[in-house]
């Protein structure tokens, strides 16, 4: 696996304050099999505690999967990674969230910055009312890059990365509105790849996409894997089991279940976790 | 045996939603109205321009009715109608009386003339009758006799030269009355100007506390010399002037009112002539579509009530303008701080419904408002501060037309920011949080996602604000409206925008034309061409933003995913 086109980010290595070891898996390619650290995490929307003391790590270039009955709190752990649950009003939480060692809520880190260094893809495709090239080069251009060359080269590179490359190639300059919903879902990659974070959230990326569209995504997630982390929210068993690395098991707010993949859905240790991936219950 | 109930039974009722028609009763209704007021404008509007037969009207013999005792007289049929009062002493239903606009003010003291149907005996529509456009007095009715030329020569009326000859001088001297009016107002105006900034420079050196020398030599010296200089000038271009008000009544036109008494006009205070009975179907569609420029382009005459709107017209536009370029930014600045920024709570409420009820305070009490705060306040501030030489002429403490743009401009914000707040509010949810999710700060998705989406919205509002605005009266009279206004806000000299300029506008014209006119009759068809024009003017600035508004729609379409 090749790690030379990555360029690392400053916070992952000047300001690790913590060690990084909990539920230390063995540690695989050299990667940090820890590299988001969620801590003793409890969240609450006003008065509504959603999420329950919830304590897992996530590693370095693997894809995780988050499975779980609707409303046991899965997309709002996904939308705290990157801190998207800042904007709803009277939410707070307990515990820290660490990634690459460091806490997001640290009051030194810009939410900005952090989002610049995690991606992330909605269950609903949401291009913006702009042409292909220009959804494509937002991140870049918010950022201030404005160069045409640079732009240009990110929009070939994300496109290609995101598999529409060959189906958009001749029509960037057209409104993004005017692509199949398979293809918005993977305009919305791109775009969240084009500024190359180092995390990609992905919240239920395919639940409005046909079969064949889907099966694109997933394909997409194995190639996007070798560059980024990636955690995933389905509502899809399969999905899950195909995709994704391994696989945390939530329910009614809290982990009931966490562990590779393989293990969730062939042998599983508890039994809420059996009924669940096996259609029994949810 | 038992029965089975049937499926269906023919004795069940048919369920109709019987009160529907109500509804569509109600669009019909509302409808039936709006056409019937547009269509009378437009048909009454229209028709000013439409050149109208003459008839020659014979009373019966011994008829007291008619004009100057004479029992021939000529006019337009205006109305044919039941009279109201009957005559006294007679119990016979009322019978039925005409309306003529018999022109000639200045040889008969009116225009218009009742006569009863009764006391009638014929009316004609001879072809020789002519109707003259003058400067002053109205139109002219009269059976032409003959043109007397400068040189003296005199050709008949009967001649065939005569029309050709008539058509001529008329033009020529339609030409001189625009050099004239050149002379009278561009050059004589300049000198004006010139004298008024002289005035204006020597009270700033008498105001010196210690006059240098130079200062001296320009009191002394320089500006009674360029003073005289100008009133020399001046005195030519008057002269000039002069020369061509006297060959304007050079030549003359020799003719018979109906009546039969002998009159002469000079050509130059003609505007047009024709013959309505002798008038082809083309001929009559020329003179619509001439007058109806005419109309569009001249300045008013005669207390408005003649003459064009041009300076009503570009008066509303420029004001409806400036109103939106105040609007616009504030409105959409307050809107988005209030739905993105301001903590949604009871405040915000309060402030919300305060936006909305300012909508539905009366407009005159903006323009009491707008001129205490912009014309008293900040006009007379920025008079002492920077036109304190001319005072106490004031020049931006008076109404003007930037003070009523304002005015208005705060009249219709709370339409604007209604309709920004509900467009911002429409921009879903996921395409701002995709926006943020790429690392963008807030104040950037608002500028480069939301705003760019929600533009379609703020037009609507704008066009509403347009309508609104362009149509107000009361405030405008208190801020800058006047009856006639000598100069446009916008003309060729420097600076080129005169926003202290007091302007016309076409709200304010229909007021004027309609109650405040000497012959409020006379002035009637102005009324709906002016109504016509005013309804045409808000309907094109309304389609300018509503096209815009199509071209962004269509740039900005939500995915239809």
């Amino acid at each position: 696996m090749s790690t030379a086109t990555l360029p690392r980010t400053d916070f992952s290595t000047t300001m690790r304050t913590q060690p990084a070891v909990t539920t230390a898996q063995p540690s695989t390619d050299g990667f940090d099999p820890a590299y988001i650290q969620i801590k003793d995490f409890s969240f609450s929307y006003g008065a509504a505690q959603v999420l329950h003391n919830l304590t897992l790590d996530i590693p370095e270039r693997q894809v995780t999967a988050f499975i779980g009955p609707s409303g046991c709190g899965k997309s709002t752990l996904l939308r705290n990674l990157n801190r998207m649950n800042d904007l709803v009003d009277g939410v707070h939480h307990k515990g820290d969230i660490l990634v690459a060692g460091h806490s997001i809520y640290d009051p030194l880190i810009e939410v900005i910055a952090l989002r610049k260094r995690i991606g992330m893809v909605f269950q609903k495709s949401n291009p913006f009312p702009k042409s292909i090239y220009e959804n494509v080069v937002y991140s870049l251009r918010v950022a201030g890059r404005n160069g045409k060359a640079e732009l240009d080269e990110v929009v070939e590179r994300s496109l290609k990365g995101a598999a529409l490359w060959d189906e958009v190639k001749d029509r960037l300059h057209e409104s993004a509105f005017g692509l199949s919903g398979g293809q918005m879902q993977r305009l919305c990659i791109a775009r969240a790849i084009a500024n190359r974070p180092e995390i990609l959230l992905m919240d239920e990326p395919c639940s409005a996409l046909d079969p064949i569209a889907t099966s694109k995504v997933e394909e997409l997630i194995h190639e996007l894997k070798k560059e980024f982390t990636i955690v995933i929210v389905t509502h899809n068993m399969q999905q899950a089991a195909r995709v994704s690395d391994r696989t945390a098991f939530f329910y009614l707010g809290k982990l009931i279940e966490y562990s590779e993949t393989r293990r969730i859905f062939q042998n599983p240790s508890n039994p809420q976790t059996e009924a669940y991936v096996s259609g029994r219950f949810g | 045996m038992s029965t089975k109930k049937p499926f269906f039974s023919s004795t069940y009722k048919p369920v109709g939603e019987s009160w529907v028609w109500v509804t569509s009763m109600g669009l019909a209704i509302g409808l039936v109205m709006i056409l019937f007021l547009l269509g009378m404008i437009v048909y009454n509007g229209l028709e000013v321009f439409w050149p109208k037969p003459v008839a020659r009207v014979e009373l019966r013999e011994g008829s007291e009715a008619g004009i100057r005792g004479s029992t021939t007289f000529a006019g337009e049929i205006i109305k044919k109608q039941i009279k109201k009062v009957a005559a006294v002493g007679s119990d016979a239903p009322p019978g039925q009386e005409y309306q003529f606009y018999v022109g000639n003010k200045d040889a008969y003291g009116f225009t218009f003339k009742y006569i009863d149907a009764d006391q009638i005996a014929e009316i004609t529509y001879p072809q020789p009758l002519m109707v003259a456009e003058r400067m002053e007095y109205g139109r002219a009715i009269f059976e032409p006799v003959e043109l007397r030329q400068a040189d003296g020569a005199v050709i008949a009326a009967d001649h065939p030269d005569f029309r050709p000859t008539l058509d001529r001088l008329i033009t020529e001297a339609g030409e001189r009355r625009r050099v004239i009016r050149k002379i009278e107002r561009d050059r004589i105006g300049d000198i004006n100007r010139q004298l008024e900034s002289i005035r204006l420079r020597k009270r700033s050196l008498e105001a010196k506390a210690a006059p240098s020398a130079a200062d001296a030599h320009q009191l002394n010296e320089v500006f009674p010399s360029r003073v005289a200089e100008l009133q020399q000038q001046f005195g030519v271009l008057a002269a000039e002037a002069r020369e061509l008000r006297e060959l304007q009544e050079v030549a003359k036109l020799q003719v018979k009112t109906p009546d039969g008494s002998d009159r002469t006009y000079a050509i130059g205070s003609l505007i047009e002539v024709n013959r309505p009975n002798d008038l082809g179907a083309f001929e009559k569609v020329g003179i619509f579509f001439h007058r109806f420029w005419t109309f569009l382009s001249d300045e008013p005459r005669e207390a408005n009530t003649e003459g064009g709107i041009f300076p009503a017209i570009f008066g509303t536009f420029v004001m409806t303008l400036l109103m939106s370029m105040a609007v616009t930014p504030f409105g959409v600045l307050a809107a988005i701080y209030l739905r993105e920024y301001a903590k949604q709570g009871p405040f915000v409420r309060a402030v919300r419904i305060a936006v909305n009820n300012l909508a539905g305070v009366p407009s005159i009490v903006f323009g009491v408002f707008g001129l205490g705060f912009f014309v008293y306040f900040l006009g007379g501030t920025i008079d002492q501060l920077f036109y304190s030489l001319s005072l106490p002429t004031p020049t931006f403490g008076t109404g003007g037309v930037l003070w009523a743009s304002m005015t208005l401009a705060l009249m219709t914000v709370p339409v604007v920011i209604v309709a920004t707040e509900e467009a911002l509010s429409a921009v879903s949810r996921g395409t701002r949080e995709g926006s943020l999710a790429c690392g963008a700060s807030k104040w950037q998705t608002i500028q480069r996602i939301v705003l760019p989406a929600s533009l379609p919205g703020i037009l609507t509002g704008l066009i509403l604000a347009m309508a609104r605005g362009a149509g107000e009266v009361a405030p405008l009279m208190l801020v800058g409206v006047v009856k006639l206004a000598p100069t446009l806000p916008l003309d060729t000299i420097y600076p080129f925008f005169h926003l202290e300029r007091k302007f016309m506008h076409l709200g304010f014209h229909i007021y004027d034309l309609g109650f405040q006119s000497p012959d409020s009759e006379a002035a009637k068809p102005m009324v709906f061409a002016t109504t016509f024009l005013l309804i045409l003017l808000v309907v094109c600035l309304n389609l300018g933003a509503i096209l815009i508004r199509n071209h962004l729609r269509k740039k900005y379409k939500t995915a239809t995913f």
